[in-house]
């Protein structure tokens, strides 16, 4: 039998949804107005105004609301309620070290633990469970994300947050951990150091796993779930919009339930901008029509991916993504952080290397790697080992403070990388992410 | 003090036959070589006849080179010769970055060449352990 968190807005009939949406876009958009200057000024510029809101079927008159917006604005110029009402605050890494802020009154919190105890409940979650937290917890999203759901929910939650993998496996056997929530490629590390450790899956009692914050293919699913001895469930969410808990995998394991009555999805050419009909692949944009502190609307996420509302057997109601299907810009989400390849080059320039580069990114024993290749030049080069050796860990270090992440360093040859014809081949993903 | 030529090679095959290739279209000898490798990419170090046309013949094929001043010990070619050299520099405190050895007609003495941590100074030690450094000249540098 099917559990539901909130089963009055997970099953809502079409009608009942649109008027609710509806309802709340048109306040959010009143407020917004009023408060913000960002989208005051955006609206004025193409001639609309908040009276243009009348329903739902509006959205796509209002402006797009792009990452370099958040960075304009950094820290708080996208803020739509006074400081003192905003009780947290995280943050997603920029490029060139540029992080972006978010905010989230009490209410915030209170509906992001809602969708995030939606997901669980999917996932088969109830109060007697115990989640197991293996997120990062501090300024991302997803570890206090999770925890918040956890609580919400009545669960109970285990902060273990990421790292030290063996400690993981012995909070898993010991404190009985029932559901595990961590990016997919951590779940598998975690199952292959279990596996080397001589602990199997009926030495742990885990028998659900929420896994996001990266690209998955449903090769990976089989494998964590056979490895784990569990059902594995995708989430989709980014810091932009509230975190983790922007849509969630139910039982049928076909797509992800967008929690619509909070975040309005509309998939749209990325060239034109123009609103697709549903079926057709484009790029995800995000409304947000309940949150206070960071109501950000149309919101290009630049992931690629197809909504549909066909009947699900889950008997939810809730609009269904696909795992996204790509991106339409340079980012790369590797062990859950997101990377762009400018931030890399302004860290070489600013070390004294050239611009020619080259990013390879693979999956080794379900771990990402990132290497950079650089190419050296007589300036940069010393004729002893240990010399160059720290050359290429200075740079590293360099690497780690705005990325971090570690990053492999690959000194090379001049002219060894291929020179740009056009529009140059920076990036080499060896990662099979989409299915 | 005698001119090394030193290259970066990364690791692909075929690299180091490419630098000895210029080197011979050039016209330059090579007079004595050392490889230093790690897993990700290498260093040739070399004593050559003309390390100026060397480094510019090699820069054009778009190689990193770089000059820089080692020492060339004459050391007895009997057992013991190099551990006494090596003991004298130990006990003076002078750290060896890199060594290699080199062989030349029509001597008794064995050849080794050093990089020594900057610096360092090598001159009073061999004086005072009757060692000599070559000159180069007499290895037929130039």
């Amino acid at each position: 039998m099917e559990k539901y968190y909130q089963p009055e807005i997970e099953t809502a009939d079409r009608e009942t949804m649109k008027a609710l949406q509806s309802e709340r876009l048109i306040e959010t958009v009143k407020r917004v107005y009023e408060n913000v200057e960002h989208y005051r000024k955006k609206m004025d510029e193409m001639g609309v105004t908040p009276d243009d809101i009348k329903s739902v079927d509006d959205l796509y008159k209002l402006p797009f609301n792009y990452k370099q917006d958040l960075r304009d604005t950094y820290p708080y110029g996208m803020f739509a309620v006074p400081m003192k009402d905003v009780v947290r605050l995280h943050a997603s890494s920029g490029t060139t070290g540029k992080q972006i802020v978010v905010g989230y009154t009490e209410k915030d919190m209170d509906l992001w633990a809602d969708c995030v105890a939606r997901a669980l409940t999917a996932a088969g979650c109830t109060d007697e469970d115990m989640v197991h937290v293996s997120y990062g917890y501090g300024l991302f999203t997803g570890g206090l994300g999770a925890d918040g759901g956890a609580l919400k929910l009545g669960a109970t939650a285990i902060p273990v947050s990421s790292g030290n993998t063996q400690r993981q496996v012995t909070i898993l056997k010991d404190f009985g951990s029932t559901i595990l929530c961590c990016t997919p490629s951590y779940a598998l590390h975690i199952a292959e150091t279990m596996q080397s450790l001589g602990v199997t899956k009926d030495d742990i009692k885990l028998k659900a796993g929420v896994f996001g914050a990266e690209p998955w293919t449903n090769e990976m699913r089989q494998q964590i779930e056979d490895m784990l001895g569990i059902k594995a469930f995708d989430i989709y969410g980014l810091t932009e919009i509230i975190g983790p808990g922007v849509g969630f995998e139910c039982f049928e394991q076909t797509g992800m339930h967008i929690n619509e009555d909070h975040f309005v999805v509309e998939v749209i050419d990325p060239d034109t901008g123009e609103v697709l009909p549903e079926g057709t692949q484009g790029e995800l944009v995000f409304s947000c029509i309940t949150k206070e502190a960071f109501p950000i609307l149309r919101y290009r996420t630049r992931d690629i991916g197809v909504i549909t509302r066909e009947k699900c057997s889950c008997g939810r109601t809730l609009v269904k993504m696909t795992k996204p299907r790509g991106r339409t810009d340079d980012m790369l989400i590797i062990r859950g952080v997101n990377v762009f390849p400018s931030q890399i080059e302004t860290v070489l320039i600013e070390k004294g290397y050239t611009a020619n580069y080259q990013i390879v990114v693979d999956r080794e024993h379900n771990f990402d790697s990132i290497e950079v290749r650089v190419e050296l030049s007589n300036e940069t080069f010393h004729d002893t080992i240990k010399g160059l050796d720290k050359k290429a860990k200075e740079l590293s270090e360099a690497l780690k403070v705005i990325l971090g992440i570690n990053a492999k360093v690959i000194l090379m040859e001049p002219n060894s990388l291929p020179r740009s014809e056009g529009k140059a081949v920076r990036v080499i993903d060896k990662r099979k992410l989409l299915d | 003090m005698v001119k090394q030529l030193s290259v970066f090679i990364q690791n692909k095959s075929g690299k180091i036959a490419s630098v000895t290739r210029t080197l011979y279209e050039n016209g330059i000898d090579i007079r004595a070589l050392s490889v230093a490798d790690t897993t990700d990419f290498g260093i040739l170090r070399m004593l050559v006849s003309d390390v100026n046309k060397a480094k510019e013949a090699l820069a054009k094929e778009n190689c990193i080179v770089s000059i820089n001043d080692v020492d060339v010990v004459a050391v007895p070619d009997k057992p013991g010769g190099l551990a006494q050299v090596l003991q004298a520099l130990s006990d003076a405190n002078i750290d060896i970055e890199y060594m290699y050895s080199l062989i030349d007609r029509g001597t008794d003495d064995a050849y080794m060449v050093f990089r020594l941590a900057d610096g360092a100074e090598l001159l009073d030690v061999l004086e005072a352990n009757g060692l000599k450094t070559v000159p180069a000249q007499k290895l037929g540098l130039n």
